[in-house]
């Protein structure tokens, strides 16, 4: 379970985060949608640990994520994110990617990472592409690629930013049935999304962020066809 | 062009003054290289404030003409009472400054590794130093390199400056050969093949690591 409570999170005088509290439970897919600039990202960032927050509290499984004495590089091995640009290590060819976190931070051999590797590709449909360089992958190929290196640590949350925002329309559809994939089998995850068909077909919840602040949240039907705040209505009529 | 003095002896004599121009070079190159990392990894990791007087010193050693560097560090020794001998103060100073301009490639090259890549390796659960050893440093050695091998010809080539404080390495040998046999054309032309030699491994072994590492398959 991920709980937020009261989040506070400013870069210099900026304030963006302004008191955001969510609860995210086991097996729960939730969206987040909003105007850019309004704090999706940092959210996610804090999440696992990235980014420092200047108030409140965040927990995974009961533990306090920016408390001194949390080890956070192990935390992270529970809560895989993919950010919206790709960010292959690109001098490791594709399943050298995905081995990588396996073998150094679990510590486990080359055949097994091998194994994991060679599976979560498969999983994402780049089964045919593990001996080549991230640079000859499209750009849906390589999100997709991202996606089986943070599945290779068997996270139990997953956090996605936009990760369909930089890629040609024709390569969104890929990646979104990955993630659908993924929803369907039970993953926990918080996904930051432009995609609104996808947010509404996916998610148990929605959530909109404005300036700062968690304005609305509900389940997508009443967030989509009957949204409560007036923000919430006016970011929907124009997205629409 | 043939007809020659030069002898056997003579080409053997060159010979040697090669052989200390490549010794003063692999020892500055080592431990120049060596104290650039060390140095370009402290100024990337503790910012440009706290490295500040660090960087000042090497600015000196990137401005002023090595020839100077070199008759003031053998001042300087033999003031100190070090008791030096040309070898030694010839590799200190010309490690000193192979030091100090590593030491901006080094960094430029860590910094030039996109903070959204290191940003994925630490969200794996991959801790700073594996951040550094599995991302960082195989991604910079890759756009170091060239500016390395640079380094490293340029190194071996102002290292005939040595000459100033008594060393006989390849340009002196051919100076004193010159002199004895009056060919000039003649032995610098060979005195230039040899550097040639010296050099041109260096640069293709730069080429062919460019080659191996570029990403693509
Ligand atoms: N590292 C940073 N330093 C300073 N300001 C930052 C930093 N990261 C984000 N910001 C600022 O914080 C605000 C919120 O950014 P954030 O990336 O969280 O927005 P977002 O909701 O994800 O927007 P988008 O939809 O455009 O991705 C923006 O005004 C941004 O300029
Ligand atoms: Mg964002």
């Amino acid at each position: 379970m991920i709980e937020i409570r009261n989040v506070r999170k400013s870069f210099g005088p900026l304030e963006v985060l302004k008191g955001i509290d969510l609860t995210v439970d086991k097996g729960e897919v939730v969206s987040i949608i909003g105007g850019s600039g309004s704090g999706k990202s940092t959210l996610l960032t804090c999440i696992n640990g990235l980014e420092p927050i200047n108030a409140g509290s965040i927990r995974i499984d009961g533990i306090e994520v920016h408390a001194k004495s949390t080890n956070l590089d192990k935390l992270r091995r529970k809560v895989g994110i993919v950010f919206q640009q790709w960010n292959a290590f690109p001098h490791l060819t594709v399943i050298e990617n995905v081995m990588l976190a396996p073998r150094k931070v679990l510590g486990l051999s080359r055949r097994e990472a091998e194994e994991i590797a060679v599976r979560q590709l498969g999983h994402v449909g780049l089964a045919d592409k593990l001996k080549v360089y991230p640079s000859r992958l499209s750009g849906g190929q390589q999100q997709r690629m991202a996606i089986a290196r943070a599945l290779a640590m068997s996270p139990e949350y997953m956090l996605f930013d936009e990760v369909t925002s930089a890629l040609d329309p024709m390569l969104v559809g890929e990646v979104l049935d990955t993630l659908r994939m993924l929803a369907s089998e039970g993953m926990t995850m918080i996904c930051v999304t432009h995609e609104m068909k996808f947010a509404r077909e996916v998610s148990d919840r929605v959530a909109f962020f404005h300036q700062g602040v968690m304005a609305e949240i509900a389940p997508p039907a009443e967030l989509f066809d009957a949204p409560k705040r007036p923000e919430t209505q006016k970011f929907l009529a124009a997205t629409h | 062009m043939f007809d020659t003095a030069l002898t056997l002896n003579d080409l053997l004599f060159l010979a040697q003054g090669a052989g200390m121009t490549l010794a003063v070079t692999a020892v500055s190159v080592t431990v120049g290289t060596i104290l650039g990392i060390l140095f370009g990894v402290l100024r990337f990791q503790f910012g440009p404030i706290w490295f500040a007087p660090l960087t000042f010193l090497l600015d000196i050693f990137r401005s002023v003409p090595l020839l100077i560097q070199l008759v003031l560090g053998n001042a300087l020794q033999s003031i100190l009472k070090l008791g030096w001998g040309p070898f030694t103060t010839s590799c200190a100073v010309l490690s000193l400054y192979t030091a100090a301009y590593c030491t901006e490639i080094v960094r430029g090259s860590m910094e030039s590794v996109p903070m959204t890549t290191r940003r994925a390796a630490r969200s794996l659960g991959m801790t700073w130093g594996q951040d550094m050893r599995e991302i960082v440093a195989p991604l910079s050695l890759r756009i170091a390199l060239p500016s390395w091998i640079g380094l490293t010809l340029g190194v071996m080539k102002d290292s005939a400056l040595v000459l100033w404080l008594g060393l006989i390495e390849l340009l002196r040998a051919s100076q004193i050969l010159v002199t004895r046999l009056q060919e000039p054309l003649f032995i610098l032309l060979i005195c230039g093949a040899i550097y040639f030699l010296l050099s041109f491994p260096i640069a293709r072994l730069g080429g062919h690591l460019e080659k191996r590492w570029s990403p693509h398959d």
